[in-house]
């Protein structure tokens, strides 16, 4: 394997820097290494070689120029499939897009593209980053590196898997209830969803608006922090956006301390339903914290426990809205059936042939919690447990700097394990739920594999909204001690890929 | 469309029986540079789906993000119409399938409304004052534009294939909507004619909408309903739809009006349901039927945030707003002297402005009127056009005017000095010229064809000298007649008399 991918973000980035490896051929080692393994991986739908290495090129032209550029310039990336590109396909994992081309870029697209970081291409995901194992997926499902028989998590299992084979240093993911965190805890990889409004929306197709959020995905907590000062900040275009400043993220993630920070175990996201590989690992790395010089207390957000309940009520209702737009009128899938059909029909059968069926599912389940009579007990309940699990935040940061849990309850399973019980499915986000709810960052590392299966466990860090760099702060200590420990990084241990040499 | 009578009751007999109750939804475009939600531009009348961005389209990943000048114009109408102007208001989702919506959903405020609890006053025509009283007035985004191909109705029943225009979807709208307008009684049409000319007047004096009804910048949805009288208790209503006219909002108010009085009369029940006005039968068609449970599953738009507005924000619009239509009426009214009588009629011949623009040119009140009132609405009736659409200007009646009044020329060549203005021929002064429309003043061919009328008709000559000075007219009217209208009546006169030595 060559030696370029296994680089950091940060590594690589310097190695272009001083022109000891090329932004073309660093590019070319990920196309490689792409065409050597995604066969087995599934994480990409589609591979933008010729635009990569042509804005690689042009990368090195500029720096033998001597002009000056973004410290990532050079540095590939891939794109989750929900956010849109010009001169690649977005398919939102769906057939309904299938064969898609936007003629926009997404703000953060806008900003990689600025920074000249080369876009690798389009990574998989649950249709319409709809499902917590990347099995619902209409182009089959990614498979998880450190076990091809297991999911790499879901939404983003294509980002998580794509980084954690070192077929990319970096992606773009999103998060609406832990799609960006959730794959990062199984596949070994670091995860970030930002502040609500922290990154723009802008060309990130909506599932449900008010809990979706693009973030990092990496390999390291510092690769996160450089991904996320380049996406992150003000954008006109999107009314949610936040108008503070990204932060000061790359410097948190350099400058890491603990020492005195007060880290909050919340009661409720550990214990019954959590594997116990998952909860030792916890254990270990809070006791890594804790020598560290922090100082473990435990909080209590009793409101947790209607999280899930009301996440399942705003997000399908929310969804059942914004995909409205699919109707094959305007772009996308349209199926014309037999006889004279009116536009009801071509809209009703283009429908049902372009989306899946947990796409169905929710749309159906938020058409009905949203119906006039159903309202207020439904929408209207949940948006008040909403408020309630923001109290519960506010209350829990008043005697914690951070908070922590479990990223997972458990690590993969097995594909098609949980496929036919979406209740089973929907547990595994428990945990990163709670911070969509309340729009607040969350950071995921791997913090070990677990004793049972011998895959990779994850650690949620959790700071109050517009405190990502708390994260970062925090996130790095504890990955430090962690590879210490481990003698490098845990992705070190992960099996070579079956089939592939 | 054809013709699907309903059983109609006369107007009069309707009235005997019921008394009518009213409310009105009408959609105002606004003239903003861009749209509601988009950066398209908000044009009237160019290439279809040339107007419009990616948001426009509804197209995967995009987010709205609201006109800031639409907020101010939807203010503007709100502290116009006596509104309240709320501190915070919020966008929601109408969610409908429809093509022409192309998120398939309609961003809309529904119970969060940026203008609410207002009143306006509306003169009927002979000075009567009815209050009529604003429920609420509310930011929305209009649809794009269908048109049916195919059919024989023009509907999308039976069309082979529908185009679809997206330039118009996103305009940016605030729909006002009344709360129930009792006690018109039969004059409920004619309330609900004003009411909505008293709308476009306002959105038009404020000059936030071009507020031209002919291009749908102010569509009327009239809301009808009977109660047997004496009754308090408010009859099932029907709403028609898209009545785009000031002459068809009367005609559809008067219909339904007839038409409700039948159904109740039979002792049926009226359906609750939307209408279709047809201009060509002056009637109505039923629509969908529509209920209090229509379910459009509204929620909170999540990708935008409140409208936030504040006592600064809200005192800066107020005092940027013009003088409101009615008090600037009385303030006219005052100022130029006129009757209650003589007023009404330039408000209704629609020249109020062309008469205030006249007046400051430089004439009097009286004078400015008579051009307005006279030849110019007679000019206008002609040609089937609005009296200020005919080109005529305020300076150009002052420089008729002064030619007048400086004896060049008198009423009648005025007129012709108007048609070769108005051809194009030049000034007035260059038309006078051209044509040689001057007074005769010269006295010497005055005497030439006064000593031709005299020869003419010797009879009325002898009268004349015999002392019978009131037949001098028929002598003037022949020298008028020669002179081809050119000469100055007065001095014609004066040389007659002298001519046959009698004193005038």
């Amino acid at each position: 394997m060559s030696e370029i991918i296994r680089l950091s973000a940060a590594a690589l980035a310097q190695k272009l820097q001083s022109r000891e490896v090329s932004a073309v051929d660093a590019t070319q080692a990920h196309l490689d290494r792409i065409a050597a393994v995604d066969g087995s991986i599934n994480a990409f739908l589609h591979v933008n070689t010729e635009e990569a290495l042509l804005v690689a090129a042009e990368v090195d032209k500029a720096r033998a120029d001597g002009d000056t550029l973004h410290p990532l310039a050079g540095v590939p990336i891939a794109v989750k499939d929900l956010i849109v590109t010009k001169g690649q396909p977005t398919t939102a994992g769906s057939k309904i897009l299938e064969g898609w081309h936007s003629p926009y870029d997404a703000t953060v697209i806008r900003r990689l593209r600025e920074a000249r970081m080369p876009i690798l291409g389009k990574t998989n995901l649950d249709e319409f980053a709809m499902g917590s194992s990347t099995e619902h997926s209409a182009y089959g499902p990614t498979r998880n590196p450190w076990d091809l028989d297991r999911i790499p998590g879901g939404s983003g299992g294509g980002s998580a898997a794509a980084v954690a084979a070192f077929e990319a240093p970096l992606a773009l993911g999103t998060d609406t209830g832990g799609s960006i965190r959730q794959p990062g805890a199984v596949t070994g990889t670091v995860g970030v969803k930002p502040t609500y409004g922290g990154v723009s929306r802008y060309g990130a197709i909506a599932m449900a608006s008010s809990l979706d959020q693009i973030g990092p995905v990496s390999r390291t907590v510092l690769d996160a922090a450089l991904l996320h000062e380049v996406i992150g900040g003000h954008d006109p275009h999107d009314s949610t956006s936040l108008t503070d400043p990204v932060g000061a993220l790359v410097e948190a993630a350099r400058r890491g301390e603990v020492k005195g920070l007060r880290v909050g175990v919340i009661k409720e996201l550990s214990g019954e339903g959590y594997q116990t590989g998952v909860l030792n690992r916890f254990a270990e790395s809070l006791e890594l914290l804790r020598g560290a010089g922090a100082e473990i207390v435990e909080v209590s957000c009793p409101n947790f426990k209607y999280a899930l309940g009301a996440y399942y009520l705003i997000m399908p209702s929310e969804a059942s809205s914004n995909l409205a737009k699919y109707d094959g009128v305007r772009f996308g899938l349209r199926v014309v059936p037999e006889g004279a059909p009116t536009i009801e029909r071509v809209m009703g059968a283009t429908r049902a042939a372009g989306f899946g069926d947990e796409v169905k599912r929710r749309i159906i389940l938020g058409t009905y919690a949203l119906s006039a009579g159903y309202y207020d007990a439904y929408y209207g309940s949940a948006q008040k447990v909403r408020t309630l699990i923001q109290r519960d935040f506010n209350a829990a940061f008043t005697q914690a700097d951070v908070l922590i849990s479990p990223t997972a309850p458990t690590t993969a399973f097995r594909l098609g394990e949980k496929l036919d019980d979406p209740l089973a499915m929907y547990l595994n986000d428990v945990a990163t739920i709670p911070a969509n709810m309340a729009g607040i960052p969350g950071l995921s590392l791997p913090n070990g594999l677990a004793d049972e299966d011998n895959l990779p466990v994850g650690i949620q860090l959790l700071a109050p909204a517009r405190q990502d760099a708390r994260l970062y702060r925090v996130g790095a200590v504890l990955e430090s001690l962690l590879e210490d420990k481990w003698g490098g990084p845990l992705l070190a241990q992960a099996p070579e890929i079956a089939g592939v040499k | 469309m054809t013709a699907v009578h309903d059983e109609v009751l006369s107007f009069d007999e309707a009235m005997e029986k019921y008394d009518p109750a009213l409310g009105f939804e009408v959609h105002v475009e606004l003239n903003t540079r861009t749209k509601m939600f988009s950066s398209a531009p908000n044009g009237f009348g160019d290439t279809p789906n040339t107007n419009i961005t990616p948001v426009d389209l509804g197209l995967p990943g995009v987010l709205p993000v609201v006109n800031r000048v639409a907020v101010e114009s939807s203010i503007k109408i709100g502290l116009a119409l006596g509104c309240k102007i709320a501190e915070r208001s919020h966008f929601a989702r109408k969610n409908y399938f429809y093509p022409d919506t192309p998120k398939n959903f309609q961003t809309s405020q529904y119970d969060e409304p940026i203008a609410y609890d207002g009143a306006i006053d509306i003169e009927l025509a002979d000075g009567t004052v009815f209050t009529v009283e604003i429920e609420r007035a509310h930011m929305e985004e209009d649809a794009g534009k269908l048109t049916h191909m195919g059919g024989a109705t023009g509907r999308i029943q039976g069309a082979e294939f529908s185009l679809v225009d997206y330039n118009r979807a996103g305009v940016p709208l605030v729909e006002i909507v009344t709360k129930p307008i009792l006690g018109a009684g039969r004059r409920a049409p004619e309330l609900a004619k004003a009411y909505v000319a008293a709308i476009r007047e306002i959105v038009k004096n404020l000059g936030v909408s071009d507020a031209r009804m002919e291009r749908g910048n102010v569509r009327c949805d009239a809301n009808v309903s009977l109660m047997p009288k004496g009754s308090t208790t408010l009859g099932t209503r029907t709403e028609t739809k898209n009545v785009n006219s000031l002459r068809s909002v009367e005609h559809a108010v008067t219909y339904e009006i007839q038409r409700h009085a039948a159904v109740l009369d039979s002792g049926a029940a009226i359906v609750q349901e939307t209408r279709h006005w047809h201009e060509d039968t002056r009637s109505t068609t039923a629509g969908r039927p529509k209920s209090d449970a229509d379910d459009y599953r509204y929620f909170p738009e999540p990708d935008l945030v409140p409208v936030v507005t504040n006592d600064a924000w809200i005192e800066k619009l107020r005092s940027e707003l013009p003088e409101p239509p009615a008090e600037r009426r009385k303030r006219l009214q005052a100022d130029w002297g006129y009757s209650d009588a003589e007023f009404r009629d330039v408000v209704n011949a629609g020249v109020m402005s062309s008469v205030e623009d006249t007046v400051a040119a430089g004439v009097s009140p009286a004078v400015a009127r008579k051009w307005w009132m006279g030849e110019i609405s007679r000019r206008a009736k002609i040609a089937d056009v609005e009296p200020a659409e005919l080109g005529v200007t305020p300076e150009l009646i002052v420089e008729l005017n002064a030619l007048i009044e400086t004896g060049k020329i008198n009423d009648k060549l005025s007129r012709e000095v108007l048609d070769g203005v108005l051809a194009g021929e030049g000034t007035p002064a260059e038309v006078v010229e051209a044509r040689g429309l001057a007074v005769v003043s010269d006295d010497g061919p005055l005497l030439e064809a006064i000593d031709g009328a005299l020869a003419a008709q010797p009879d009325v000559a002898e009268k004349i000298r015999g002392g019978k000075v009131q037949a001098v007219g028929a002598i003037v009217g022949g020298v008028m007649k020669a002179t081809r209208g050119q000469a100055d009546a007065g001095r014609v006169r004066e040389l007659i008399l002298q001519r046959l030595g009698v004193e005038g």
